[in-house]
């Protein structure tokens, strides 16, 4: 058993398994913090076209995906940051023409379903030493660019409005990120292959960030988490007859299942932490302008019945309504 | 007063959101160290207008200089402090007070470079200064709305920037931390400061504000002390006439509208 695990073919296995799970949950944790967990499945859906036109004119496909994710990324940004609602419609058609296209496409290289599968699903056992170099220097510019940029990538994707009234280019980092992605999709793609590229970018983030409080820590434990789950999924194909890119996801799916139950334990602790805001109300102001017969201030726990208004909270007292207003008070 | 420079400069400004007029015929200034109120209705245009200023909206005609650079070529954005209504910070992956605030020092830091002494000071301060130095790991999502809102507030001021704009402040805030923000904006005031801010009515802000500014459908209706705006009995929303229901006040809210 032993010998299997340091075989050739499993140490290439292991060494891009390991890397990839490293370097997809840094892009992916931009990816969640925006609110595009899905955008990396979107990337894998046009790759397909990338790998057909590699395959049909006999050039590496793993460069024509390349070129093609980081194109369709970029049509991506352009559609999404034009704001429009149709724009999610256009993602969607967009999608399902790079799948279709690719289909189409390969059956005309000719070997069609079988150089697919490989694409689809991840075949991380076929791998050459030089797929493995070529995986583990994209895995690093990733790693470099994710953690380098991270107060400026964190500063965009965590208040778009305000890193704009910063001086950031917000365009230019958006653009990266989506950049990121698909260079991950691109490398993931001979790991965990096109149809489940998001799940290693994705699950991670969603383990960790159950318990981290800290948008860092909840990047770095991902990307503990992505390697453990790459490395254990491709180690059990070694023991049982199992496809090893499916086995990553579902290991790291286990590992999310295993923790959410004290995931959500810690959650419900912080939040039970929140004090009542009525502990400290303005009990010793100077002026106030308000005559009888208002004998105090309303507030959160004054015992009146709090109603939102608007943008504001009136209180219920005497049988109506009472709108803190200017210096003084209206009665509705 | 009239001797200080010029900071927010609005010229004949109109904005236009999805193709439709929001502001028009807007002329603004604020010198330095005034502490300006803009105040208004619900949809009055306020929000679209300090929006404008900071660049977010673009205008549609006119012209708005801040520190007398036109807003196009403005490029020293670390003498600005913008304060969102609405953010979206406590979204997502879970992010620290700490993180949160740091994010406040990128308009004077560069890409590639190490957070400095200064920055660390600066980013420190700002969370002593909105008193919440005893939550400064915790995650943001798990802090009350006042205390949020006072995230937001010490990320602006950790880039010490000489013009804060604030867009309602108060809105969603409990009372206590409406006095301690009011307070927080008072020192910088004291400090030299320039602030211009939107409110629903001025509240506990009233002793610092040296102008009020009342709009109405996109225009600015007065400009003058905040005591001419009460003056007119106009707080720029109408009155709802009463209705009475014998089942209660809540059922009343929703009849109210927006």
């Amino acid at each position: 058993m032993f010998d299997v695990l340091t075989s050739q073919i499993m140490l290439r296995a292991l060494i891009a398994a390991a890397v990839t799970g490293l370097a997809a949950p840094t892009v992916g944790t931009y990816l969640v913090q925006r609110r595009l967990s899905l955008l990396g499945d979107g990337i894998g859906h046009i790759c397909v076209t990338g790998v057909a036109l590699g395959l049909l004119t006999g050039t590496s496909p793993t460069l024509s995906a390349i070129v093609i994710a980081v194109a369709g990324a970029l049509l991506i940004e352009l559609i999404r940051s034009s704001g429009k609602a149709s724009g999610d419609v256009a993602l969607a058609l967009l999608f399902y023409g790079g799948i279709a296209g690719g289909l189409v496409l390969i059956q005309m290289a000719g070997n069609g379903a079988y150089a697919l599968q490989g694409y689809l699903f991840g075949s991380i056992t076929a791998i050459s030493w030089s797929d493995v170099w070529v995986s583990v220097g994209l895995a690093a510019v990733i790693l470099v660019l994710a953690i380098a940029l991270l107060p400026q990538l964190f500063a965009v994707s965590n208040d778009e409005d305000f890193a704009r009234t910063s001086g950031l280019n917000v365009r230019f980092y958006n653009v990266l990120i989506s950049v990121l992605a698909a260079v991950s999709v691109s490398v993931a793609m001979r790991t965990v292959g096109l149809l489940l590229v998001s799940a290693l970018m994705i699950i991670p983030v969603a383990t960790s960030q159950q318990f981290a409080r800290s948008f860092r820590v909840t990047m770095f434990a991902a990307m503990g988490a992505g390697t453990i789950a790459a490395l254990t999924g491709v180690s059990a194909t070694a023991f049982m007859d199992a496809p090893p890119g499916p086995m990553i996801v579902l290991v790291a799916l286990a590992g999310f299942a295993l923790t959410a139950p004290v995931g959500v334990l810690v959650q419900r602790r912080r939040k039970a932490r929140i004090p009542f805001a009525a502990d400290v109300l303005p009990g010793e102001l100077e002026e106030n302008p308000v005559e009888e017969p208002h004998g105090h201030d309303h507030g959160p726990g004054c015992g009146h019945l709090a109603v939102e208004h608007g943008d504001h909270i009136d209180y219920i007292h005497d049988g109506h309504r009472h709108a803190v207003h200017g210096g003084h008070y209206d009665e509705h | 007063m009239t001797q200080s420079p010029t900071v927010v400069e609005v010229t004949a400004g109109a904005v236009s959101l999805g193709g439709r007029p929001i502001l028009r015929g807007i002329d603004l200034e604020v010198r330095r160290g005034e502490v300006v109120a803009l105040l208004g209705s619900n949809g009055s245009g306020k929000s679209t207008l300090v929006k404008a200023v900071v660049g977010l909206n673009p205008t549609t005609s006119g012209e708005i200089k801040l520190f007398g650079t036109p807003l196009g070529d403005f490029t020293r954005w670390s003498r600005l402090g913008y304060v969102p209504q609405r953010s979206t910070i406590a979204q997502g992956v879970p992010s620290s007070v700490w993180e949160v605030v740091a994010s406040g020092r990128m308009s004077h830091r560069r890409p590639l470079m190490p957070l400095r002494r200064a920055d660390r000071d600066a980013i420190d301060a700002a969370i002593e200064q909105v008193g919440l130095t005893d939550r400064i790991r915790h995650q943001v999502s798990t802090l009350s709305g006042g205390q949020q809102q006072r995230v937001l507030i010490a990320r602006t001021l950790a880039g010490r920037p000489e013009l804060l704009v604030l867009d309602e402040p108060n809105a969603g805030v409990d009372l206590a931390s409406q006095y301690d923000i009011a307070e927080t904006l008072a020192a910088r005031a004291a400090e030299g400061a320039t602030i211009l801010v939107v409110l629903h009515e001025l509240g506990p802000f009233e002793p610092l504000i040296d102008r009020a500014i009342l709009m109405r459908d996109g225009r600015i209706l007065y400009d003058g002390p905040p005591e001419g705006v009460s003056a007119g009995h106009d707080h720029g929303h109408h009155h709802h006439p009463p209705v009475r229901t014998p089942i209660g006040p809540r059922v009343v809210a929703p009849l109210d509208g927006a």
